[in-house]
């Protein structure tokens, strides 16, 4: 069932065999095993799995943001032709600034309480003069919208760029440029009277709305990949589909690649368009959505989906998968699946199964399919 | 695609102006805060136009046979005068050294709430912005820091600042340079502690995740979400610092015994606690009443500037 040859598609992103392990008093924590992932250009991939799996690791490796115990073993994250663990520091900080934006789980606390958004926004259009206002020159910017901005005029881009050049682009009209853009950025995202908006306070606004603004954030730089770390999961029902929706929407018209992490297959089915299931620190399936779902290969992602509630059944007992995660300090031998999994054979034990492609574009890491 | 619908805006202003005349409402339903209010700007009004009030150079009349007299016939009390007192009325009587208690404490305002402004002033700022840095950057920095900080703490403030007024000389220039010497080390240990608790904030690592620099998270985010205490604690602290620069005047670190200096007032009339006791109310009442205004002005200030106490 595929769309597109994915063979010709551009990956963004991609992940060679990450280990990362955490330093704690208890012993060392293998929270990342080897994990290999690639994104394509304009794509979400869905990266699904219980809690402790190692989701938001590989998100924040991703980053560079891992905590002051992480160590990352091995592996590289190349992001557009560079490796992002080898960089410097003050490198990582501008490819967080430009590349990779993140969206976080609670827009009640990732916002800061004692600043306008409005103010939020442009700062980080402030942050970096020269490379906004060469966005804006170069309309990168502008076509995304009908704001304001939405036509850079000719005249107007020529004067922009002079004053760049000479170095005389005075702060007012930086911030009235940051201004404008930001309140288009947050009419982009679907919030009512944006220029209101710009200036409430996180705490004036609803949950779904301080979602939406932190979307705004991610976006405003128009990054290349947006980690979007279980956003959905603190707004109730009605506002995660306008939030998935709008998310969806954007990324078309931006034309940028996201990584959704998240526990809700429901989510992953109605919005990605590949997922990669993680398991203690695997990916032990990457396949496209509908495949996945159709036709799922490891024992433990035919758990996994066996254990959606199915309102068909109602009735029956509802199905789980037996057993409980490994403890990582000291991860099973083998498959790291295997004490759990009701397909085991002797080999599992012994040796770790690799991230083999079973059908065209359907990975999995499985001694039953060769592993 | 359905287009979305677009969720409501809670109904409030925004703006500036609002934000004043909210800020005024809140106020308003505090009528303490409006107390202090009046009580530090009053203050700060009688600092500035004392020269108008007062011929600034009554302080230089010493007439010993006026001294230690309460000739106020309104308020007369059935006080008996030690000295002979015949002369002009004075509304709070006469210190020591004959000159109107009233108009040495109106002259006194103005040198003691400078003193006090700019000792905290320049202990704020040092006390956030080291006390910030170090926090936030931690390793090597902040242990310089703090050492550094602990050797201030170490000695006794008053005996430093006595220290330095005999090392550079005895001028309220120098002793103010001395108290803000003893001073910061307490606002730097307050601010490291805040921003320590906020640097681990989640909406930190939201900035860092956007690319910000770190000097950006700390002057931006950081300081200005934990700076309130710090407000609060210096408003408490302008009653502290003249209390201290009364102390050092007290001990003969001021240029003159005659100067106009609150402490050094309230320091005369212990010795006359009970002839003339209205001398050391009256200068007492008014450090009190100064240090309570700014207190109360203090616990305003947050109530009306932090945004997250708005619900």
């Amino acid at each position: 069932m595929l769309r597109t040859s994915f063979q010709s598609q551009k990956e963004v992103l991609s992940i060679r065999n990450l280990n990362v392990r955490f330093h704690t008093y208890a012993g060392d924590v293998k929270a990342l095993d080897g994990v290999t992932l690639s994104v394509r250009n304009g794509e979400i991939l869905g990266l699904v799995g219980e809690s402790g799996c190692g989701k938001s690791v590989t998100s924040l490796a991703i980053a560079g943001l891992l905590p002051q115990n992480a160590e990352v073993v091995s592996g590289e994250v190349v992001l557009g032709g560079t490796d992002l663990l080898k960089m410097k520091k003050t490198d990582m900080r501008l490819a967080r600034l430009r590349d990779i934006a993140m969206v976080f789980q609670d827009p009640m606390t990732y916002l800061n309480p004692v600043l306008p958004v409005g103010l939020q926004i442009t700062e980080i259009l402030t942050d970096d003069p020269r490379l906004f206002v060469q966005a804006l020159i170069d309309n990168r910017l502008g076509q995304l919208h009908q704001g304001s901005l939405g036509k850079v005029e000719e005249q107007e881009r020529k004067r922009l760029e002079s004053q760049l050049n000479e170095g005389r682009l005075s702060k007012q009209e930086l911030n009235r440029l940051a201004k404008a853009y930001a309140t288009s950025m947050l009419k982009l995202v679907r919030l009512p009277e944006p220029e209101r908006v710009f200036k409430m306070y996180p705490f004036e606004l609803s949950g779904g709305m301080r979602q939406r603004a932190m979307i705004a954030m991610a976006l405003v730089r128009r990054p290349k990949l947006i980690l979007a770390d279980e956003i959905s999961t603190a707004l109730d029902v009605t506002v995660q589909a306008q939030i998935l929706k709008l998310l969806t929407e954007l990324k078309e018209k931006i034309d940028t690649s996201v990584i959704l992490i998240t526990h809700d297959l429901a989510v992953v089915a109605e919005v990605c368009d590949r997922v990669a299931v993680m398991y203690a620190g695997n990916i032990i399936e990457v396949a496209e959505v509908e495949e996945l779902f159709r036709n799922p290969l490891h024992p433990y992602t035919k758990g996994l989906l066996g254990s959606i509630p199915n309102p068909d059944a109602a009735g029956q007992e509802l199905k789980s998968i037996k057993g409980s995660v490994p403890d990582l300090i000291y991860p099973p031998n083998g498959c790291r699946f295997h004490p759990r999994c009701p397909e085991k054979f002797d080999n599992c034990s012994k040796q770790k199964p690799r991230l083999l492609e079973v059908n065209p574009g359907h990975f999995v890491s499985c001694f039953i399919f060769g592993g | 695609m359905t287009e979305l619908k677009e969720t409501e805006v809670p109904k409030q202003k925004s703006g500036s102006v609002a934000d004043v005349k909210y800020a005024f409402h809140l106020l308003k339903e505090n009528p303490l805060v409006i107390f202090g209010f009046i009580i530090s700007v009053g203050s700060m009004l009688v600092a500035v136009f004392a020269g108008f009030i007062v011929d600034p150079n009554t302080w230089k009349h010493v007439d010993l046979s006026m001294r230690l007299c309460w000739n106020n016939p309104t308020f007369n009390w059935g006080i008996v005068n030690v000295f002979n007192c015949a002369g002009p009325v004075y509304a709070l009587g006469t210190d020591s050294y004959g000159r109107g208690v009233l108009e040495m404490i109106i002259l006194g305002i103005p040198l003691d709430l400078q003193i006090a402004l700019e000792v905290v002033a320049s202990a704020v700022f040092v006390g956030v912005v080291f006390g910030g840095v170090a926090a936030y950057a931690g390793g090597v920095l902040e242990e310089i820091i703090l050492r550094i900080t602990d050797i201030f703490l170490a000695i006794p403030g008053i005996l430093l600042a006595i220290v330095l007024l005999v090392i550079l000389g005895r001028s309220f220039n120098i002793l103010t340079l001395a108290v803000a010497i003893t001073w910061w080390p307490t606002y730097l240990r307050l601010m490291r502690s805040q921003v320590l608790s906020e640097k681990e904030k989640p909406y930190v690592e939201s900035l860092r995740a956007m690319g910000a620099g770190p000097s950006r998270i700390l002057f931006r985010h950081v300081i200005p979400n934990s700076i309130y205490p710090i407000f609060v604690q210096a408003t408490l602290d302008i009653g502290g610092v003249i209390l201290t620069v009364s102390a050092l005047t007290f001990l003969g670190f001021t240029p003159s015994p005659l100067i106009p200096e609150l402490g050094n007032l309230a320091n005369d009339g212990i010795r006359y606690l009970f002839t003339a006791p209205w001398l050391i109310l009256f200068s007492g009442l008014t450090i009190l009443i100064i240090s309570l205004g700014f207190n109360l002005l203090g616990d305003g200030i947050r109530d009306v500037f932090d945004p997250r106490l708005r619900r």
